[in-house]
Protein backbone atom coordinates (compact mmCIF):
# COMPACT_ATOMS: atom_id res chain seq x y z
CA UNK A 1 0.00 0.00 0.00
CA UNK A 2 1.56 3.21 -1.17
CA UNK A 3 -0.05 5.72 1.10
CA UNK A 4 -2.64 5.76 3.82
CA UNK A 5 -6.19 6.90 3.15
CA UNK A 6 -6.14 9.26 6.11
CA UNK A 7 -3.31 9.93 8.47
CA UNK A 8 -3.25 11.92 11.69
CA UNK A 9 0.25 13.12 12.58
CA UNK A 10 1.08 14.15 16.10
CA UNK A 11 -2.31 15.71 16.82
CA UNK A 12 -2.52 17.66 20.06
CA UNK A 13 -5.49 19.46 21.49
CA UNK A 14 -5.62 21.48 24.66
CA UNK A 15 -8.63 23.13 26.20
CA UNK A 16 -7.00 25.90 28.19
CA UNK A 17 -4.34 24.22 30.29
CA UNK A 18 -5.91 20.76 29.99
CA UNK A 19 -4.50 18.43 27.35
CA UNK A 20 -7.23 16.33 25.78
CA UNK A 21 -4.87 14.91 23.18
CA UNK A 22 -1.13 14.83 23.62
CA UNK A 23 0.27 13.92 20.23
CA UNK A 24 -1.84 11.24 18.59
CA UNK A 25 -0.55 9.60 15.44
CA UNK A 26 -2.75 7.09 13.68
CA UNK A 27 -3.82 6.14 10.19
CA UNK A 28 -6.57 4.36 8.29
CA UNK A 29 -5.96 2.37 5.11
CA UNK A 30 -8.52 1.85 2.35
CA UNK A 31 -10.98 -0.94 3.05
CA UNK A 32 -10.04 -1.63 6.65
CA UNK A 33 -12.00 -1.50 9.88
CA UNK A 34 -10.09 0.16 12.70
CA UNK A 35 -11.31 -0.37 16.23
CA UNK A 36 -10.78 2.71 18.39
CA UNK A 37 -10.86 1.85 22.06
CA UNK A 38 -10.51 3.99 25.14
CA UNK A 39 -12.21 4.65 28.43
CA UNK A 40 -14.47 7.64 29.03
CA UNK A 41 -12.39 10.79 28.85
CA UNK A 42 -9.56 9.08 26.98
CA UNK A 43 -9.96 11.51 24.08
CA UNK A 44 -11.92 9.39 21.58
CA UNK A 45 -14.63 11.99 21.07
CA UNK A 46 -12.13 14.82 20.71
CA UNK A 47 -10.21 12.78 18.17
CA UNK A 48 -13.22 11.99 15.96
CA UNK A 49 -14.45 15.57 16.20
CA UNK A 50 -11.05 16.74 14.97
CA UNK A 51 -11.29 14.22 12.14
CA UNK A 52 -14.75 15.58 11.28
CA UNK A 53 -13.34 19.11 11.32
CA UNK A 54 -15.72 20.22 14.07
CA UNK A 55 -12.85 20.90 16.49
CA UNK A 56 -9.56 22.45 15.40
CA UNK A 57 -6.43 20.70 16.70
CA UNK A 58 -3.93 22.81 18.65
CA UNK A 59 -1.10 21.29 16.63
CA UNK A 60 -0.47 18.43 14.25
CA UNK A 61 -1.11 17.51 10.63
CA UNK A 62 -3.95 15.81 8.83
CA UNK A 63 -2.85 13.96 5.73
CA UNK A 64 -5.28 12.78 3.07
CA UNK A 65 -3.84 10.26 0.60
CA UNK A 66 -0.34 11.55 1.16
CA UNK A 67 -1.22 15.23 0.92
CA UNK A 68 -1.09 17.45 3.99
CA UNK A 69 -4.36 19.42 4.15
CA UNK A 70 -4.13 22.85 5.73
CA UNK A 71 -7.02 24.67 7.42
CA UNK A 72 -8.86 21.43 8.12
CA UNK A 73 -12.60 22.14 8.60
CA UNK A 74 -15.95 20.29 8.26
CA UNK A 75 -16.16 21.03 4.52
CA UNK A 76 -12.64 19.69 3.87
CA UNK A 77 -13.36 16.67 6.02
CA UNK A 78 -16.42 15.93 3.91
CA UNK A 79 -14.51 16.59 0.70
CA UNK A 80 -11.95 14.01 1.85
CA UNK A 81 -14.84 11.55 2.10
CA UNK A 82 -15.08 11.36 5.88
CA UNK A 83 -18.58 10.87 7.31
CA UNK A 84 -19.28 10.58 11.02
CA UNK A 85 -22.28 8.75 12.44
CA UNK A 86 -22.73 10.18 15.90
CA UNK A 87 -23.77 8.26 18.94
CA UNK A 88 -27.18 9.89 19.29
CA UNK A 89 -28.33 8.46 15.93
CA UNK A 90 -29.31 11.74 14.40
CA UNK A 91 -32.36 10.53 12.54
CA UNK A 92 -35.80 12.09 12.13
CA UNK A 93 -37.81 9.13 13.36
CA UNK A 94 -41.21 10.20 12.10
CA UNK A 95 -39.93 10.43 8.52
CA UNK A 96 -39.31 7.74 5.95
CA UNK A 97 -35.96 6.06 5.34
CA UNK A 98 -35.57 7.87 2.02
CA UNK A 99 -36.16 11.29 3.64
CA UNK A 100 -33.52 10.51 6.27
CA UNK A 101 -30.99 9.27 3.74
CA UNK A 102 -31.38 12.42 1.66
CA UNK A 103 -31.74 14.76 4.65
CA UNK A 104 -30.36 18.16 3.69
CA UNK A 105 -29.20 16.74 0.34
CA UNK A 106 -32.57 16.26 -1.34
CA UNK A 107 -32.50 15.40 -5.03
CA UNK A 108 -34.58 18.13 -6.61
CA UNK A 109 -35.03 19.95 -9.88
CA UNK A 110 -34.14 23.63 -10.36
CA UNK A 111 -37.48 24.71 -8.83
CA UNK A 112 -37.06 22.51 -5.81
CA UNK A 113 -39.53 19.78 -6.75
CA UNK A 114 -38.25 16.46 -5.50
CA UNK A 115 -37.07 13.75 -7.86
CA UNK A 116 -38.92 11.14 -5.84
CA UNK A 117 -38.22 8.20 -8.11
CA UNK A 118 -34.48 8.89 -8.22
CA UNK A 119 -34.39 9.29 -4.44
CA UNK A 120 -36.19 5.99 -3.90
CA UNK A 121 -33.83 4.22 -6.28
CA UNK A 122 -30.83 5.85 -4.61
CA UNK A 123 -31.96 4.81 -1.14
CA UNK A 124 -32.69 1.30 -2.36
CA UNK A 125 -29.19 1.08 -3.89
CA UNK A 126 -27.46 2.31 -0.71
CA UNK A 127 -29.46 -0.05 1.48
CA UNK A 128 -28.52 -2.90 -0.83
CA UNK A 129 -24.87 -1.92 -0.66
CA UNK A 130 -24.79 -2.32 3.11
CA UNK A 131 -26.90 -5.48 2.98
CA UNK A 132 -29.89 -3.72 4.53
CA UNK A 133 -32.48 -5.59 2.53
CA UNK A 134 -35.73 -6.75 3.95
CA UNK A 135 -39.07 -7.86 2.67
CA UNK A 136 -40.69 -5.99 5.50
CA UNK A 137 -39.11 -2.59 4.94
CA UNK A 138 -38.78 -0.39 1.91
CA UNK A 139 -37.22 3.06 1.50
CA UNK A 140 -40.69 4.45 2.19
CA UNK A 141 -40.91 2.88 5.65
CA UNK A 142 -40.97 5.17 8.66
CA UNK A 143 -37.72 5.09 10.65
CA UNK A 144 -39.65 4.97 13.94
CA UNK A 145 -40.87 1.49 13.03
CA UNK A 146 -37.33 0.15 12.70
CA UNK A 147 -35.26 -1.53 15.40
CA UNK A 148 -32.11 0.05 16.82
CA UNK A 149 -29.80 -1.90 14.52
CA UNK A 150 -31.85 -1.05 11.48
CA UNK A 151 -31.81 2.62 12.46
CA UNK A 152 -28.00 2.40 12.52
CA UNK A 153 -28.33 0.96 9.03
CA UNK A 154 -30.20 4.06 7.91
CA UNK A 155 -27.51 6.26 9.48
CA UNK A 156 -24.79 4.25 7.71
CA UNK A 157 -26.65 4.38 4.38
CA UNK A 158 -26.89 8.15 4.79
CA UNK A 159 -23.18 8.34 5.54
CA UNK A 160 -22.18 6.53 2.32
CA UNK A 161 -24.55 8.62 0.18
CA UNK A 162 -21.81 10.99 -0.94
CA UNK A 163 -19.29 8.24 -1.72
CA UNK A 164 -17.62 8.44 1.67
CA UNK A 165 -14.20 6.77 1.88
CA UNK A 166 -14.15 6.61 5.65
CA UNK A 167 -17.11 6.18 7.95
CA UNK A 168 -16.63 6.91 11.62
CA UNK A 169 -19.13 5.03 13.79
CA UNK A 170 -19.33 6.38 17.32
CA UNK A 171 -20.57 3.61 19.60
CA UNK A 172 -23.03 2.18 17.08
CA UNK A 173 -23.83 -0.89 19.16
CA UNK A 174 -24.35 0.73 22.54
CA UNK A 175 -27.77 -0.26 23.93
CA UNK A 176 -28.40 -2.79 21.16
CA UNK A 177 -29.36 -6.43 21.60
CA UNK A 178 -27.19 -9.27 20.30
CA UNK A 179 -29.28 -9.68 17.16
CA UNK A 180 -29.29 -5.93 16.50
CA UNK A 181 -25.54 -5.76 17.02
CA UNK A 182 -25.11 -8.54 14.47
CA UNK A 183 -27.08 -6.42 12.00
CA UNK A 184 -24.77 -3.47 12.51
CA UNK A 185 -21.73 -5.77 12.05
CA UNK A 186 -23.27 -6.98 8.82
CA UNK A 187 -23.63 -3.40 7.57
CA UNK A 188 -20.03 -2.60 8.55
CA UNK A 189 -18.68 -5.67 6.74
CA UNK A 190 -20.64 -4.75 3.63
CA UNK A 191 -19.26 -1.22 3.75
CA UNK A 192 -15.73 -2.64 3.94
CA UNK A 193 -16.39 -5.07 1.10
CA UNK A 194 -17.32 -2.10 -1.05
CA UNK A 195 -13.76 -0.85 -0.45
CA UNK A 196 -14.60 1.82 2.12
CA UNK A 197 -12.94 2.16 5.49
CA UNK A 198 -14.52 2.29 8.93
CA UNK A 199 -13.41 3.56 12.32
CA UNK A 200 -15.46 1.65 14.84
CA UNK A 201 -15.60 3.14 18.32
CA UNK A 202 -17.01 1.08 21.13
CA UNK A 203 -17.14 0.59 24.85
CA UNK A 204 -17.84 -3.09 24.46
CA UNK A 205 -14.43 -4.55 23.70
CA UNK A 206 -15.94 -7.84 22.55
CA UNK A 207 -17.85 -5.95 19.87
CA UNK A 208 -14.79 -4.05 18.73
CA UNK A 209 -12.67 -7.22 18.72
CA UNK A 210 -15.21 -9.05 16.56
CA UNK A 211 -15.50 -6.40 13.88
CA UNK A 212 -12.15 -4.60 13.65
CA UNK A 213 -8.97 -5.72 11.89
CA UNK A 214 -6.67 -3.39 13.75
CA UNK A 215 -6.98 -1.87 17.19
CA UNK A 216 -5.92 1.53 18.43
CA UNK A 217 -6.18 2.03 22.18
CA UNK A 218 -5.95 5.56 23.51
CA UNK A 219 -5.62 6.58 27.10
CA UNK A 220 -5.44 10.09 28.49
CA UNK A 221 -4.87 11.59 25.05
CA UNK A 222 -2.16 9.20 23.88
CA UNK A 223 -2.06 6.07 21.77
CA UNK A 224 -0.98 3.36 24.19
CA UNK A 225 -1.40 0.38 21.87
CA UNK A 226 -1.76 -0.22 18.17
CA UNK A 227 -1.87 -3.78 16.87
CA UNK A 228 -3.42 -5.71 14.01
CA UNK A 229 -5.86 -8.41 14.98
CA UNK A 230 -3.35 -11.10 14.02
CA UNK A 231 -1.22 -10.02 16.96
CA UNK A 232 -4.05 -10.00 19.48
CA UNK A 233 -5.05 -13.52 20.46
CA UNK A 234 -8.49 -12.77 21.87
CA UNK A 235 -10.80 -10.07 23.18
CA UNK A 236 -9.62 -11.12 26.63
CA UNK A 237 -6.12 -9.87 25.82
CA UNK A 238 -7.53 -6.46 24.96
CA UNK A 239 -9.66 -6.41 28.09
CA UNK A 240 -6.67 -7.27 30.29
CA UNK A 241 -4.66 -4.57 28.58
CA UNK A 242 -7.44 -2.05 29.27
CA UNK A 243 -7.58 -3.14 32.90
CA UNK A 244 -3.85 -2.60 33.15
CA UNK A 245 -4.29 0.88 31.73
CA UNK A 246 -7.02 1.62 34.28
CA UNK A 247 -4.85 0.34 37.14
CA UNK A 248 -1.95 2.54 36.05
CA UNK A 249 -4.30 5.51 35.85
CA UNK A 250 -5.63 4.76 39.32
CA UNK A 251 -2.15 4.40 40.80
CA UNK A 252 -1.08 7.68 39.26
CA UNK A 253 -4.07 9.44 40.81
CA UNK A 254 -3.20 7.93 44.20
CA UNK A 255 0.36 9.30 44.08
CA UNK A 256 -0.93 12.70 42.98
CA UNK A 257 -3.21 12.78 45.98
CA UNK B 1 -23.77 -12.55 4.19
CA UNK B 2 -23.37 -10.83 0.86
CA UNK B 3 -25.02 -13.79 -0.81
CA UNK B 4 -28.09 -13.55 1.36
CA UNK B 5 -28.30 -9.89 0.58
CA UNK B 6 -28.06 -10.58 -3.13
CA UNK B 7 -30.59 -13.39 -2.90
CA UNK B 8 -33.05 -11.09 -1.18
CA UNK B 9 -32.30 -8.41 -3.67
CA UNK B 10 -33.14 -10.76 -6.53
CA UNK B 11 -36.79 -10.47 -5.64
CA UNK B 12 -38.37 -7.33 -6.91
CA UNK B 13 -39.09 -4.50 -4.53
CA UNK B 14 -42.78 -4.86 -5.37
CA UNK B 15 -42.81 -7.56 -2.77
CA UNK B 16 -42.41 -5.17 0.13
CA UNK B 17 -45.80 -5.40 1.82
CA UNK B 18 -45.49 -1.71 2.64
CA UNK B 19 -45.06 -0.92 -1.00
CA UNK B 20 -48.41 -2.23 -2.16
CA UNK B 21 -49.76 0.92 -3.64
CA UNK B 22 -53.25 1.04 -2.17
CA UNK B 23 -52.25 -0.11 1.24
CA UNK B 24 -49.44 2.42 1.29
CA UNK B 25 -51.72 5.27 0.22
CA UNK B 26 -54.25 4.36 2.90
CA UNK B 27 -51.59 4.14 5.61
CA UNK B 28 -49.92 7.37 4.50
CA UNK B 29 -53.24 9.23 4.40
CA UNK B 30 -54.98 7.66 7.35
CA UNK B 31 -55.26 10.93 9.26
CA UNK B 32 -56.96 12.59 6.29
CA UNK B 33 -59.23 9.61 5.72
CA UNK B 34 -60.16 9.67 9.40
CA UNK B 35 -61.18 13.33 9.09
CA UNK B 36 -63.19 12.50 5.99
CA UNK B 37 -64.96 9.83 8.05
CA UNK B 38 -65.80 12.38 10.74
CA UNK B 39 -67.20 14.72 8.10
CA UNK B 40 -69.32 11.98 6.51
CA UNK B 41 -70.69 11.02 9.92
CA UNK B 42 -71.53 14.62 10.75
CA UNK B 43 -73.24 15.16 7.41
CA UNK B 44 -75.27 12.00 7.94
CA UNK B 45 -76.35 13.21 11.37
CA UNK B 46 -77.50 16.56 9.94
CA UNK B 47 -79.23 14.86 7.05
CA UNK B 48 -81.20 12.57 9.33
CA UNK B 49 -82.18 15.56 11.48
CA UNK B 50 -83.52 17.57 8.53
CA UNK B 51 -83.44 15.77 5.15
CA UNK B 52 -85.30 18.57 3.34
CA UNK B 53 -82.83 21.37 4.09
CA UNK B 54 -79.79 19.23 3.50
CA UNK B 55 -81.02 18.19 0.06
CA UNK B 56 -80.97 21.78 -1.17
CA UNK B 57 -77.99 23.13 -3.05
CA UNK B 58 -78.19 26.58 -1.40
CA UNK B 59 -76.93 25.35 1.92
CA UNK B 60 -73.76 24.00 0.34
CA UNK B 61 -73.29 27.19 -1.69
CA UNK B 62 -73.34 29.21 1.49
CA UNK B 63 -70.65 27.01 3.03
CA UNK B 64 -68.58 27.30 -0.14
CA UNK B 65 -68.71 31.09 0.02
CA UNK B 66 -66.83 31.33 3.31
CA UNK B 67 -64.88 28.06 3.33
CA UNK B 68 -62.22 29.35 0.85
CA UNK B 69 -61.24 32.15 3.22
CA UNK B 70 -60.43 29.58 5.91
CA UNK B 71 -58.68 27.23 3.46
CA UNK B 72 -56.15 29.92 2.49
CA UNK B 73 -55.00 30.02 6.12
CA UNK B 74 -55.51 26.43 7.30
CA UNK B 75 -53.17 24.82 4.76
CA UNK B 76 -50.17 27.10 5.45
CA UNK B 77 -50.81 26.68 9.18
CA UNK B 78 -50.29 22.92 8.68
CA UNK B 79 -46.73 23.80 7.56
CA UNK B 80 -46.22 25.97 10.65
CA UNK B 81 -47.41 23.26 13.03
CA UNK B 82 -45.39 20.58 11.22
CA UNK B 83 -42.28 22.74 11.66
CA UNK B 84 -42.95 22.60 15.41
CA UNK B 85 -44.23 26.16 15.71
CA UNK B 86 -47.62 27.84 16.10
CA UNK B 87 -48.88 31.14 14.73
CA UNK B 88 -51.56 33.30 16.32
CA UNK B 89 -50.73 36.46 14.38
CA UNK B 90 -52.40 35.53 11.09
CA UNK B 91 -55.75 37.22 11.88
CA UNK B 92 -54.05 40.60 12.23
CA UNK B 93 -51.91 39.95 9.14
CA UNK B 94 -55.18 39.11 7.34
CA UNK B 95 -56.49 42.52 8.46
CA UNK B 96 -53.32 44.38 7.50
CA UNK B 97 -52.95 42.76 4.07
CA UNK B 98 -56.59 43.32 3.19
CA UNK B 99 -56.24 46.93 4.36
CA UNK B 100 -53.43 47.31 1.82
CA UNK B 101 -55.73 45.85 -0.82
CA UNK B 102 -58.61 48.17 0.17
CA UNK B 103 -56.37 51.22 0.28
CA UNK B 104 -55.02 50.57 -3.23
CA UNK B 105 -58.52 49.95 -4.63
CA UNK B 106 -59.93 53.02 -2.91
CA UNK B 107 -57.10 55.13 -4.32
CA UNK B 108 -58.46 54.21 -7.75
CA UNK B 109 -55.94 51.60 -8.86
CA UNK B 110 -56.81 48.26 -10.41
CA UNK B 111 -57.76 45.56 -7.86
CA UNK B 112 -55.07 43.28 -9.32
CA UNK B 113 -52.52 45.82 -8.11
CA UNK B 114 -54.32 45.75 -4.74
CA UNK B 115 -53.94 41.96 -4.61
CA UNK B 116 -50.21 42.27 -5.32
CA UNK B 117 -49.93 44.86 -2.54
CA UNK B 118 -51.79 42.58 -0.11
CA UNK B 119 -49.47 39.66 -0.96
CA UNK B 120 -46.36 41.78 -0.44
CA UNK B 121 -47.65 43.19 2.87
CA UNK B 122 -48.90 39.82 4.17
CA UNK B 123 -45.78 37.87 3.25
CA UNK B 124 -43.56 40.64 4.57
CA UNK B 125 -45.36 40.78 7.92
CA UNK B 126 -45.24 36.99 8.15
CA UNK B 127 -41.51 36.92 7.46
CA UNK B 128 -40.99 39.72 9.98
CA UNK B 129 -42.94 37.89 12.66
CA UNK B 130 -41.00 34.72 11.86
CA UNK B 131 -37.67 36.52 12.06
CA UNK B 132 -38.66 37.96 15.42
CA UNK B 133 -39.60 34.53 16.77
CA UNK B 134 -36.65 32.62 15.31
CA UNK B 135 -33.75 35.06 15.60
CA UNK B 136 -35.07 36.53 18.84
CA UNK B 137 -35.30 33.01 20.25
CA UNK B 138 -38.86 33.66 21.42
CA UNK B 139 -41.72 31.25 22.04
CA UNK B 140 -43.85 31.33 18.91
CA UNK B 141 -47.02 30.89 20.98
CA UNK B 142 -46.45 34.03 23.02
CA UNK B 143 -44.59 36.15 20.46
CA UNK B 144 -47.21 35.68 17.73
CA UNK B 145 -49.97 36.41 20.24
CA UNK B 146 -48.17 39.66 20.97
CA UNK B 147 -47.78 40.40 17.27
CA UNK B 148 -51.50 39.77 16.73
CA UNK B 149 -52.42 42.38 19.32
CA UNK B 150 -49.79 44.82 18.14
CA UNK B 151 -50.68 44.62 14.44
CA UNK B 152 -54.42 44.83 15.16
CA UNK B 153 -53.71 47.84 17.34
CA UNK B 154 -51.70 49.41 14.52
CA UNK B 155 -54.64 48.86 12.15
CA UNK B 156 -57.01 50.61 14.56
CA UNK B 157 -54.59 53.51 15.02
CA UNK B 158 -53.94 53.87 11.27
CA UNK B 159 -57.57 53.77 10.18
CA UNK B 160 -59.09 55.34 13.28
CA UNK B 161 -61.26 52.21 13.23
CA UNK B 162 -63.08 53.28 10.06
CA UNK B 163 -64.22 50.70 7.53
CA UNK B 164 -63.68 51.03 3.77
CA UNK B 165 -66.51 50.31 1.31
CA UNK B 166 -65.60 49.39 -2.27
CA UNK B 167 -68.76 49.03 -4.38
CA UNK B 168 -66.62 49.62 -7.51
CA UNK B 169 -65.20 46.11 -7.02
CA UNK B 170 -68.37 44.60 -8.49
CA UNK B 171 -67.48 45.84 -11.99
CA UNK B 172 -63.81 44.87 -11.88
CA UNK B 173 -62.07 42.07 -13.73
CA UNK B 174 -60.57 40.85 -10.50
CA UNK B 175 -64.05 40.27 -9.13
CA UNK B 176 -65.09 38.33 -12.23
CA UNK B 177 -62.01 36.14 -12.01
CA UNK B 178 -61.92 35.57 -8.25
CA UNK B 179 -65.38 36.08 -6.79
CA UNK B 180 -68.12 35.52 -9.37
CA UNK B 181 -70.08 32.29 -9.71
CA UNK B 182 -68.91 29.54 -12.06
CA UNK B 183 -71.64 26.97 -12.83
CA UNK B 184 -73.38 28.19 -9.69
CA UNK B 185 -70.33 27.60 -7.52
CA UNK B 186 -68.45 30.55 -5.98
CA UNK B 187 -65.27 31.07 -8.02
CA UNK B 188 -63.13 31.51 -4.92
CA UNK B 189 -63.83 27.86 -4.10
CA UNK B 190 -61.92 26.78 -7.22
CA UNK B 191 -59.01 29.08 -6.40
CA UNK B 192 -58.91 27.80 -2.83
CA UNK B 193 -58.92 24.18 -4.03
CA UNK B 194 -56.12 24.99 -6.45
CA UNK B 195 -54.22 26.50 -3.53
CA UNK B 196 -54.82 23.39 -1.38
CA UNK B 197 -53.53 21.11 -4.16
CA UNK B 198 -50.47 23.34 -4.58
CA UNK B 199 -49.86 23.24 -0.82
CA UNK B 200 -50.22 19.46 -0.72
CA UNK B 201 -47.61 19.12 -3.48
CA UNK B 202 -45.34 21.62 -1.75
CA UNK B 203 -45.72 19.68 1.48
CA UNK B 204 -45.09 16.21 0.07
CA UNK B 205 -43.12 16.65 -3.14
CA UNK B 206 -40.97 19.72 -2.65
CA UNK B 207 -37.66 20.34 -0.90
CA UNK B 208 -39.34 23.01 1.24
CA UNK B 209 -41.95 20.55 2.52
CA UNK B 210 -39.33 17.87 3.15
CA UNK B 211 -37.22 20.29 5.18
CA UNK B 212 -40.26 21.55 7.13
CA UNK B 213 -40.96 17.95 8.17
CA UNK B 214 -37.37 17.33 9.26
CA UNK B 215 -37.02 20.63 11.11
CA UNK B 216 -40.16 19.81 13.11
CA UNK B 217 -39.04 16.24 13.72
CA UNK B 218 -35.40 16.63 14.74
CA UNK B 219 -33.96 20.15 14.41
CA UNK B 220 -30.53 19.12 15.76
CA UNK B 221 -30.20 16.45 13.16
CA UNK B 222 -31.42 18.81 10.44
CA UNK B 223 -28.74 21.27 11.50
CA UNK B 224 -26.00 18.63 11.43
CA UNK B 225 -27.03 17.67 7.92
CA UNK B 226 -26.69 21.23 6.70
CA UNK B 227 -30.32 22.37 6.66
CA UNK B 228 -30.69 26.03 7.59
CA UNK B 229 -33.16 25.33 10.39
CA UNK B 230 -33.76 28.96 11.32
CA UNK B 231 -34.43 30.06 7.77
CA UNK B 232 -36.87 27.18 7.20
CA UNK B 233 -38.76 28.32 10.31
CA UNK B 234 -38.85 31.94 9.14
CA UNK B 235 -40.15 30.79 5.76
CA UNK B 236 -43.15 28.94 7.24
CA UNK B 237 -44.19 32.17 8.96
CA UNK B 238 -43.81 33.99 5.65
CA UNK B 239 -45.98 31.34 4.05
CA UNK B 240 -48.83 31.77 6.54
CA UNK B 241 -48.50 35.52 5.99
CA UNK B 242 -49.06 34.91 2.28
CA UNK B 243 -52.06 32.68 3.08
CA UNK B 244 -53.53 35.32 5.39
CA UNK B 245 -53.17 37.91 2.59
CA UNK B 246 -55.02 35.69 0.09
CA UNK B 247 -57.71 35.01 2.69
CA UNK B 248 -58.02 38.72 3.44
CA UNK B 249 -58.44 39.64 -0.23
CA UNK B 250 -60.92 36.82 -0.75
CA UNK B 251 -63.00 37.91 2.24
CA UNK B 252 -62.93 41.59 1.24
CA UNK B 253 -64.04 40.75 -2.30
CA UNK B 254 -67.00 38.77 -1.00
CA UNK B 255 -68.18 41.63 1.20
CA UNK B 256 -67.12 44.66 -0.93
CA UNK B 257 -66.09 46.12 2.39
CA UNK B 258 -63.03 46.14 4.58
CA UNK B 259 -63.61 46.23 8.33
CA UNK B 260 -61.00 47.12 10.96
CA UNK B 261 -61.80 43.87 12.75
CA UNK B 262 -61.65 41.72 9.62
CA UNK B 263 -59.86 38.43 10.23
CA UNK B 264 -60.42 38.37 13.97
CA UNK B 265 -63.15 35.74 13.85
CA UNK B 266 -60.89 33.24 12.11
CA UNK B 267 -58.29 32.68 14.83
CA UNK B 268 -59.84 29.78 16.68
CA UNK B 269 -61.73 28.07 13.82
CA UNK B 270 -58.58 27.99 11.65
CA UNK B 271 -56.41 26.57 14.43
CA UNK B 272 -59.12 24.04 15.29
CA UNK B 273 -59.34 23.00 11.63
CA UNK B 274 -55.65 22.07 11.52
CA UNK B 275 -55.95 19.75 14.52
CA UNK B 276 -59.40 18.39 13.63
CA UNK B 277 -57.84 17.54 10.27
CA UNK B 278 -55.32 15.24 11.89
CA UNK B 279 -52.08 17.21 12.16
CA UNK B 280 -50.67 16.45 15.62
CA UNK B 281 -49.39 19.17 17.92
CA UNK B 282 -45.86 17.83 18.35
CA UNK B 283 -44.43 18.63 14.90
CA UNK B 284 -42.70 16.54 12.27
CA UNK B 285 -45.82 15.20 10.61
CA UNK B 286 -49.15 16.52 9.39
CA UNK B 287 -51.65 16.46 6.58
CA UNK B 288 -52.61 19.27 4.21
CA UNK B 289 -55.61 17.37 2.81
CA UNK B 290 -56.75 16.58 6.34
CA UNK B 291 -56.46 20.25 7.26
CA UNK B 292 -58.68 21.16 4.29
CA UNK B 293 -61.28 18.61 5.43
CA UNK B 294 -60.93 19.95 8.97
CA UNK B 295 -61.77 23.40 7.62
CA UNK B 296 -64.78 21.92 5.83
CA UNK B 297 -65.98 20.30 9.06
CA UNK B 298 -65.52 23.45 11.12
CA UNK B 299 -67.19 25.66 8.47
CA UNK B 300 -70.05 23.25 8.15
CA UNK B 301 -70.90 23.05 11.83
CA UNK B 302 -72.52 26.48 12.11
CA UNK B 303 -74.57 26.17 8.93
CA UNK B 304 -75.32 22.56 9.77
CA UNK B 305 -76.59 23.10 13.30
CA UNK B 306 -78.93 25.88 12.22
CA UNK B 307 -79.96 24.00 9.07
CA UNK B 308 -80.77 20.92 11.11
CA UNK B 309 -83.33 23.05 12.90
CA UNK B 310 -81.54 23.11 16.23
CA UNK B 311 -81.09 26.29 18.18
CA UNK B 312 -77.98 28.40 17.48
CA UNK B 313 -77.07 27.80 21.10
CA UNK B 314 -75.91 24.34 20.09
CA UNK B 315 -73.20 25.63 17.75
CA UNK B 316 -70.45 26.08 20.34
CA UNK B 317 -71.25 22.83 22.07
CA UNK B 318 -71.06 21.04 18.73
CA UNK B 319 -67.73 22.71 17.88
CA UNK B 320 -66.21 21.49 21.10
CA UNK B 321 -67.59 18.00 20.73
CA UNK B 322 -66.22 17.61 17.19
CA UNK B 323 -62.78 18.88 18.22
CA UNK B 324 -62.54 16.48 21.16
CA UNK B 325 -63.92 13.51 19.23
CA UNK B 326 -61.55 14.01 16.30
CA UNK B 327 -58.56 14.39 18.61
CA UNK B 328 -59.43 11.10 20.30
CA UNK B 329 -59.90 9.50 16.89
CA UNK B 330 -56.56 10.71 15.55
CA UNK B 331 -54.76 9.70 18.74
CA UNK B 332 -56.04 6.19 18.27
CA UNK B 333 -55.37 6.29 14.53
CA UNK B 334 -51.68 7.22 14.57
CA UNK B 335 -48.84 6.31 16.87
CA UNK B 336 -46.12 8.76 17.80
CA UNK B 337 -42.62 7.54 17.03
CA UNK B 338 -39.72 8.65 19.17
Amino acid sequence: MAEHLIELRNITKSFGSVYALGGVTMHVDPGEVVGLIGDNGAGKSTLIKILAGVIKPTAGEIVVQGQVVSNWNPARSRAAGIETVYQDRALAVQQSIVRNVFMGRELAGPLGWLKTRQELEGAERLMREIGFTSRVFSPRSIVGQLSGGERQGVAIARAILKDANLIVLDEPTTALSVVETAKVFHFVRQVREAGRSVIFIGHNIHHVYDIAERFVVIDRGKVVMEKPKTEVASAQVLIEFMEGVARAQHAEMETMA
Amino acid sequence: MADTAKALDGKSSDQHPHDRRWRRLIVANRAMLGSLGVFALMLLLFFVANPRVFSTWNLYISVMTTLPVALFMVTPLVFVVTAGEIDLSFPAIFGFASLAFAAVVQAGFDPFLGIAAAIVVGTGLGLGTGALVVYGGLSSLVATLGMNFMLRGAILILTQSKSIAMPQLADSWAFKVFSSKVFGVPAQMFWALLFVVFCALLYNRHRFGAQVHIVGDNPDSANEMGINVKFVRVKVFGFIGLGAALAGVSSTMINFTWWPTSGDGYLLPVIASVFVGGTPTWGGIGTVGGGAIGALIVSFIQTGVVGAGWSGFYVQFFYGMIIILSLIGHRWNQARYR
